[in-house]
């Protein structure tokens, strides 16, 4: 007789105001075993993991461990049974050391009503071993970067006797690197008998680490299995509901293309140096390089959002002072921040704003009012183009999906007639259907004589979008490839 | 420079040493026993209740209605100890007035922690009513003729004498109450995991309930201690003015406040350190005091009170973001 699973759903349902968010799910996990659950933005992969970690409760279907149907299920009862959640964001203490963060959990679990910092910073020096780095432990929490949090997090589950840890999407704000890094870690769990359940919808990291693949879509498990009976397009087809061609929307620029950009000496000291490129019309231009390249500041600094120390940049032939996003938008530049959610949208704001709100000087009528008709068009041009997928232009943006609300930021900006589009991360936190058609748009764009940039360090996109791509290292460009290097040599280059 | 250069505790640390050679320097009798008794003995009542501020703060909350608490709990307990003729233990005038200031600052919690409602609401809305009932329903005259205990601590010293120039100085067994606080205060903070819930839930509400701390549990902790010490403070003030006032306290919680976030607390919560409280007690008492020796008319110290919290707080944060600039 086989042992019975570690955690065992059966027949999970969850509604909110009507809404069926899941719908008779169930799986089990057993011991030592890696779980990857796949599904797009809006699938009930967050519901479900809110549930298993005891933070909603279901409204049908019963959850159990080793075998036994649980009664009670609270945040609690599943940190006994050895559950431990790691969030998207980790619910760390930014206020709070690393020692403490990592410890505070075990000490409070153990009913210490007093605080020993010697046995805190033991219990978390050995967390961080048990992950295999070094992170200072009175460093405090918010000054980490992104990729340490998490080590902080994953170290603080696995103290708390953790049998089964669960990832939210563990690899978004990572860099390849990094992703690496973390999935050897996965392995070493797995090896050590822990069960990881891995949520994400970065379809060659789920076929790297997992021995079983769960497919939800619109609430549904519409497919499960062990990872060799899957392929990336048949997995696709799960989550998507249907057939996504994986057809290459590289755009290079033609022979007499004229130059949109020329970038030349640009240097901003500590962050990037004597960059040099130029940028010709209907070219998709990549920019690539590891977190703290300088990419991201490169791309701030030709937007006008961060001052430059030296070089100049060149619009249509004719010097460009670009000292401010005023003087790009001005030269027809336009810029897609890395976080949409904070740099990029009025996210209580109505949808159809939020797209007019860089032309609103196009629809001023007599005595500077402004012609709500005319605004109201536009935004519905735009919605219909791009094709974002909502019942009303007048609801926020917050309403959309991710992939959605990416829409939202080009229509913004192609609203504006750009010359030039700078697009960082244009596919951070966007499920794979809503991926492919935005490197259609963008492609499309190109075809339109638009001149883009496209900054991630996202390998495959970076791959299928651009035709030709710089790689940036310790703030230079230290190498110029085309399109057609395999990932593997890219991923090399980048690190090197 | 060195990050602790740009803190908060540095910064009024070198404000209070300014402050201190200026005075000295047009007046040389600032720097004696009888000037640091004096502040210590105005320290008391704006200490007492800038700990509680700072627990709150820190919690992620921000509480207003302390110096109604104060004020209420003061008044109160005094008439009883009168009118029951009961003012001779000086230990259950203490117990009385703390226990009304628990019972104000749990109504504070019912709202805060039971319903979940924005803290500085709850606090604006309880200011005005426990100030509204104390004087409509309890009373509005000053009992001058305050017990005996009470008059017999306000003349307690610790230390008295006559210093070389002749100035008289004494330092009331008031402070006691300051240190002791302060202690206690220091002690929950660091050494208890209630303390550590305080410091959690203000950083991350939400992950401190993930990892099982209980939020409202530590939010009633929070909101009834503010409410002991504002008692505490009330009765204290009330013994040495020997006049329990209605309309005293009333009026402080601003300056309170901004004595807090000069110590470096954060008005977004997770942040405050006891010692940077004190700094920013100090300076507050010491602007207050040195600004009648310097010849500054009183209406100046509002707008120096003013200017030291933009100093305060904006050099930390300016140069926070000069450092994001340079990492990007």
């Amino acid at each position: 007789m086989t042992s019975p699973p570690l955690l065992d759903l059966i027949g999970l349902s969850k509604s909110f105001a009507g809404v069926r968010a899941l719908d008779d799910v169930g799986f089990a996990i057993a011991k030592g075993e890696v779980v990857c659950l796949a599904g797009e933005n809006g699938s009930g992969k967050s519901t479900l993991i809110k549930i298993v970690a005891g933070a909603q409760p279901a409204d049908a279907g019963s959850i159990a461990i080793d075998g036994q149907v649980q009664r009670r299920w609270s945040p609690m009862d599943a940190v006994r049974a050895g559950i431990q959640v790691i969030f998207q964001d980790f619910a760390l203490f930014p206020n709070l050391s690393v020692a403490e963060n990592i410890a505070l959990n075990q000490e409070l679990s153990a009913g210490h009503r007093f605080i020993n910092w010697k046995a805190v910073r033991a219990v978390a020096r050995r967390g961080l071993e048990r992950v295999g780095v070094d992170i200072p432990l009175d460093q405090t929490a918010e000054t980490l970067p992104v990729a340490d949090k998490q080590l902080v997090a994953i170290a603080r589950a696995l103290l708390s006797d953790a049998r089964l840890i669960i990832m939210d999407e563990p690899t978004t704000a990572l860099t390849e690197r990094e992703v690496r890094h973390l999935l050897d870690i996965i392995r070493r769990l797995r090896d050590d008998g822990v069960s990881v359940l891995f949520v994400s919808h970065k379809l060659n990291e789920v076929f790297d680490v997992c021995d079983k693949i769960v497919v939800l879509r619109n609430g549904r498990r519409v497919a499960a299995g062990t990872a060799a009976e899957f392929d990336i397009s048949s997995l696709t087809r799960h989550m998507t509901g249907r057939d996504i061609a994986a057809e290459s929307h590289r755009r290079a620029a033609g022979a007499d293309a004229r130059e949109l950009l020329r970038v030349e000496g640009l240097t901003k000291h500590g962050a990037f140096a004597d960059i040099a490129f130029s940028l010709k019309a209907g070219e998709v231009l990549g920019i690539t390089g590891l977190l703290g390249s300088g990419r991201t500041q490169l791309a701030k600094a030709l937007f006008g959002l961060t001052p430059v120390d030296g070089g100049c940049i060149a619009v249509d032939g004719r010097p460009a002072a670009i000292a401010s996003p005023q003087d790009a938008i001005a030269h027809g530049i336009g810029y897609v921040p890395e976080d949409r959610l904070t740099e990029g949208l009025f996210l209580s704001q109505p949808i159809a704003a939020n797209i007019v709100v860089g032309t609103v000087d196009r629809h001023t009528g007599g005595g500077g009012l402004l012609d709500r008709h005319g605004l109201k068009a536009e935004a519905r041009r735009w919605i219909d183009k791009l094709k974002v997928l909502t019942p009303s232009p007048d609801l926020p943006v917050q309403s959309l999906s991710g992939g959605n609300q990416q829409r939202v930021v080009l229509a913004r900006w192609l609203a504006t007639n750009p010359k030039i589009l700078i697009l960082n991360g244009p596919t951070v936190g966007v499920d794979v259907g809503s991926k492919a058609e935005i490197h259609a748009i963008v492609a499309g764009l190109a075809d339109a004589g638009i001149g883009i940039i496209v900054i991630s360090d996202d390998i495959p996109e970076i791959l299928g979008a651009c035709a030709r791509i710089l790689v940036m290292r310790a703030g230079r460009i230290t190498d110029e490839v085309s399109g057609e290097v395999s990932a593997d040599d890219l991923a090399l280059r980048l690190a090197s | 420079m060195p990050s602790w250069a740009t803190r908060n505790e540095v910064i009024v640390a070198l404000v209070i040493v300014a402050l201190c050679v200026v005075t000295a320097l047009i007046n040389p009798s600032f720097l004696s026993l009888a000037t640091l008794f004096d502040m210590l003995r105005n320290g008391i009542l704006i200490g007492l209740l800038a700990i509680g501020v700072m627990l709150v703060l820190i919690s992620g909350g921000i509480d207003v209605s302390f110096t109604a608490i104060a004020a209420f709990s003061m008044y109160a307990a005094t008439m009883l100890l009168v009118d029951l003729g009961i003012g001779d233990s000086l230990l259950l005038a203490f117990l009385i007035s703390a226990g009304i200031g628990l019972s104000l600052g749990m109504i504070n919690a019912l709202f805060i922690a039971g319903f979940g409602l924005p803290t500085l609401i709850v606090t604006l809305g309880t200011l005005s009513a426990f100030r509204g009932f104390l004087l409509a329903f309890v009373g509005s005259d000053l009992i001058s003729n305050v017990p005996p205990a009470m008059r017999d601590f306000s003349r307690s010293m610790l230390v008295r004498g006559t210093d070389a120039a002749g100035y008289f100085y004494s330092l009331p067994t008031a402070v006691l109450f300051l240190i002791a606080a302060v202690v206690i205060t220091w002690f929950i903070l660091y050494r208890t995991m209630l303390g550590r819930s305080i410091f959690a839930v203000g950083g991350s509400r939400e992950a401190a309930a993930r990892i099982g701390f209980n939020v409202r549990a530590t939010q009633v902790f929070v909101y009834g201690y503010v409410g002991v010490l504002a008692g505490t403070a009330g009765l204290i003030h009330a013994s040495l003015a020997r006049v329990a006032n209605p309309s005293d306290i009333v009026g402080l919680e601003l300056e309170v406040i901004a004595a807090v976030v000069l110590g470096g607390a954060r008005l977004t919560g997770g942040y405050g350190t006891i010692t940077g409280t004190l700094l920013g007690v100090t300076l507050i008492v010491l602007v207050n005091n040195t600004l009648v020796t310097l010849g500054i008319p009183t209406t100046w110290q509002k707008v120096m009170i003013g200017f030291l919290i933009l100093l305060g707080t904006g050099l930390p944060a300016f140069q926070a973001r000069l450092r994001a600039n340079r990492m990007g």
